[in-house]
């Protein structure tokens, strides 16, 4: 039974590493200027988690085929007792916890602490039950003030903006496809209509809640043009599977082509 | 209270060495306060929930797999949720969220420490009953409750609540108007899990008293056994997180009820309808949820931790390595599992700053569980390994606590998480270090602990079937969904439609064909339960020749647990050659008591 559990236990920790290895199911090919490090964090603790699950699953593998009741000699103690593994534990995973801390807070800090860029493009998103709405602040630059009792799907007045009184919210363009200009600095900023959403884009490597109540900045260059998916992660009702939008990442001239188009309409 | 010990003392129990008395099952059953029948209660209330959670996880596979098809039988158990049979996504979601209620709370706490607790716990201090017995009694009837307030939700008109078991407001907060499920069907699942915070705590205060007041002379807390400690911290834990989440739960209820905005800020419409609630945080609830909600996790693994500690060495045949620093570790880990709820939220909207303060001591509390899983792994070697179900449960719990620890290490850190959160990765990772590892926990105890709790041995062959197909069909479960994750497939979807998804539906069949029939094997474990313990061989006193002191009693132990007043000699870990040709040192022998534990090693 001992040897039997060694055999399965080694076939199923060898396959599954080898699945992991071959990146047979892997990521997605990164488009942000930032997800480059988030990348290598990702595979340096493939590495090191790696190194762990290797050698704790195959000892246990082997210990199991070997140590068996009814192999010959006596029941012996581990040599050196307790203390070769607790100093093993202590300097291996400890190392791998003061390096994954390093290296981990710095590609966070890239993405989330970082100041405003020059020329950044500015989108207000709006997430709803399901559906995400995002809004170009038009020529002036600026946009219009929300005013959620105004809001009206009928109307397309998602935002609830007022152009009646409001001469910055005349010119905003609203559009269901959130389309950037490649290479050039984004600032997005999350807010929902009514329940938690959230903003992934697994080419981006960027994830964000929409949190009620609270108005959520999100960074990110895309650096390669191309239509990209953009779905909710955070449970918001029944059509949760459902709720999507595009990123359509364009050369600049494109961009400023589909902008006009827009504003038109 | 201490009347109440007092005078339960005084009475009279009835239990089954008595047949010549006329055992009044009422007063046993409904009112008895003694241990060993809560215990088994709560184990048998454990038993039905894992089987109804498994029967709904196998309703959600099939749909995952095949979302289109048709399964009139589907109609006729739930009209609403599958109309015409096919499976709405609504009522996924509500699948999804009893499911998960029912195994973190009505599983994953109930069998290991109220289940095993109640029944081990003053057998294993040398006690004759729990510190405040018919707090016992009360604890059981409210988790019964509120298992019953939780099921009654598939009985109301718009069904159970539809978001998860960590009912994140807004959604659900606002009733009606954010979804089916979220009117009668949510408040119910609010009062049922207040109702269950309610029974922890009288459970928590029970553990800690009798640990600390009812010790048999000699029971030192050094030679406590390692699962009494791990109940302890458990129990010191859920005194502390319980009512934190009783308060969450009290003020969802309030914003859903009485019109507070706890939860709720100003100016969200939802359905069309501008809400009248001002002024709350939704970042609240998921600092209150997950405050007790990480602690939790542990809750659930603890005991299994302290279960394999006193399992393995059974089996091995030599003491635990390093038991005081196992304890430690467990001591450890209960602290450290106050200090890293915002891992939950690395993507919440918190202050990213926030982020890494989180960061730093989730992966610390790797450093204690790898010395735990090394001392394990060390505590085989040498050994004289019996194969027995208890025995491969205790190296398959080692197996898949590892590989669910170490996918800890991805999620513990902000830039990573932001990549993996939401996505089937995380699901993995807590089925495997929550979920598997603590059922394979309760998996080793039950076939361990049977012949003490049913006076019976169960069958070892059915054991061997239920093991096997078990350990490799979790992996084929639970395994692909890292590499689901690792595409970015998201998890809580009804049915996957987007394109990127579309590919990875041939993964999700071999998951849920893999799902059914695990899940079948699980029914063998049913069998063999059932038919053991009607015509499973009697026990022995002690069939397993292990140390602790529920083994020094009669199987099953007789109403006041022993017969003569109980002496500890020793620590649980005596476990090595003895001068008269065995292998182990019960803690209750007076003689020798020197010899083994100056020859037992594995001390530090």
């Amino acid at each position: 039974m001992g040897k039997l559990f060694g055999i399965l236990l080694t076939a199923i920790t060898l396959a599954s590493a080898a699945i992991f290895a071959a990146h047979i199911w892997w990521m997605p090919g990164n488009i942000s200027a930032q997800g480059a490090a988030v990348d290598r964090l990702m595979r340096d603790t493939l590495v090191g988690t790696g190194f762990l699950f290797l050698t704790s699953q195959l000892l246990l593998a082997v210990f199991a085929w070997q140590f068996g009741e009814h192999r010959n000699g006596t029941v012996s103690n581990f040599p050196g007792g307790s203390r070769p593994l607790i100093v093993f534990a202590l300097l291996v995973v400890g190392i791998e916890i003061a390096a994954f801390t390093l290296l981990g807070s710095k590609v966070w800090a890239s993405v989330y602490i970082r100041p405003a860029q020059t020329g950044e493009l500015a989108i207000d998103v709006q997430a709803e039950q399901f559906a995400f709405y995002f809004r170009y602040a038009g020529p002036d630059g600026k946009f219009g003030a929300l005013h959620p009792d105004r809001i009206n799907e009928a109307n397309n007045n998602f935002f609830g903006l007022d152009p009646e009184n409001d001469s910055a919210a005349r010119d905003d363009i609203v559009s269901g496809t959130l389309a950037v200009p490649v290479n050039r600095p984004v600032l997005l900023t999350l807010h929902p209509q009514d329940v938690g959403h959230s903003f992934y884009v697994p080419e981006l490597r960027i994830q964000q809640d929409f949190v009620p109540g609270l108005i959520i900045p999100v960074r990110f260059t895309a650096v390669r043009t191309g239509r990209y998916e953009i779905v909710c992660t955070q449970l918001c009702g029944l059509g949760h599977y459902n709720m999507r939008a595009y990123l359509d990442v364009m050369q600049p001239d494109q961009f400023d082509a589909w902008l006009k188009e827009n504003q038109a309409k | 209270m201490t009347e109440d010990v007092a005078g339960s003392r005084n009475v009279p129990v009835e239990c089954e060495t008595a047949p010549h008395e006329t055992i009044n099952l009422l007063r046993k059953y409904v009112f008895g306060a003694d241990h060993k029948t809560i215990g088994r209660q709560y184990f048998i209330l454990a038993l039905v929930a894992v089987f109804t959670a498994i029967a709904l996880s196998w309703l959600m596979r099939l749909h995952l797999a095949w979302p289109m098809a048709r399964l009139p039988w589907l109609a006729k158990i739930a009209p609403n949720g599958a109309p015409s049979g096919i499976m709405t996504p609504e009522y996924y979601l509500s699948l999804l969220t009893i499911h998960g209620t029912i195994m973190v709370f009505f599983v994953l706490t109930t069998a290991p420490i109220a289940g095993f607790g109640t029944f081990f716990l003053p057998l294993q201090v040398g006690a004759p009953e729990m510190a405040f017995p018919s707090l016992s009694r009360l604890g059981f009837w409210i988790t019964c409750a509120s298992f019953g307030v939780l099921m009654s939700t598939f009985f109301v008109s718009d069904g159970p609540p539809i978001s998860g078991w960590t009912a994140y407001p807004p959604l659900s907060a606002l009733g009606s108007d954010s979804g089916p499920g979220e009117a009668l069907g949510q408040t119910l699942w609010t009062i049922s899990l207040g109702l269950f915070c309610i029974a922890q705590v009288l459970s928590a205060i029970n553990f800690i008293t009798t640990t600390l007041d009812l010790r048999a002379k000699g029971m030192t807390l050094a030679r406590l056994p390692i699962t009494v400690w791990t109940w302890f911290v458990t129990a010191v834990m859920m005194l502390i997180g319980f009512p934190v989440l009783f308060a969450a739960a009290l003020m969802l209820l309030l914003d859903r009820l009485a019109g507070t905005s706890f939860f709720v800020p100003a100016g969200l419409v939802v359905s069309d309808a501008l809400q009248k609630h001002v002024g709350g945080e939704p970042l609240l609830w998921q600092h209150l949820f997950w405050f007790f909600g990480h602690p939790e996790v542990y809750i659930a693994i603890l005991p299994a931790v302290g279960i394999i500690s006193l399992v393995l060495p059974a089996f091995a045949r030599k003491p635990l390595l390093g038991q005081h620093t196992m304890t430690g570790c467990t001591i450890a880990i209960g602290i450290l599992s106050f200090l890293v709820w915002g891992h939950h939220m690395f993507v919440s909207g918190m202050n990213p700053f926030s982020a890494m303060a989180f960061s730093l001591p989730t992966l610390i509390i790797t450093l204690p569980s790898a010395i735990a899983g090394l001392l394990w792994i060390g505590t085989l070697y040498g050994a004289k390994m019996r194969f027995r179900t208890a025995g491969l449960f205790c190296l398959a719990f080692i197996s898949v606590f590892v590989t669910g620890g170490l996918s800890g290490f991805f999620l513990a850190q902000p830039s990573i998480d932001s990549y993996l959160h939401a996505t089937y990765f995380v699901v993995a990772h807590f089925h495997f270090v929550m979920g598997v590892a603590a059922i394979f926990g309760i998996f080793a105890a039950t076939y361990f602990w049977f012949p003490k709790m049913f006076g019976r041995m169960m069958s070892e062959r059915l054991g061997q079937l239920h093991f096997w197909p078990t350990f490799l069909g979790v992996h084929c479960i639970f395994m692909p969904m890292y590499f689901l994750g690792f595409v970015g497939n998201v998890r809580r979807y009804a049915q996957f439609s987007d394109d990127y998804l579309l590919p990875l539906v041939p993964v999700h069949k071999f998951i849920t064909v893999a799902a059914l029939v695990t899940g079948a094997f699980q029914l063998v474990f049913l069998w063999n339960l059932m038919w053991s313990a009607v015509r499973g061989e009697r026990a022995a006193d002690n069939p397993w020749g292990a140390t602790t002191l529920e083994w020094s009693t009669a199987s099953p132990p007789p109403a006041r647990n022993f017969d003569a007043p109980v002496m500890v000699y020793r620590d649980a870990n005596a476990y090595g050659p003895t001068d008269d040709g065995r292998d182990f040192w019960a803690q209750s022998e007076p003689t020798g008591a020197s010899a083994v534990s100056a020859r037992g090693g594995g001390r530090e």
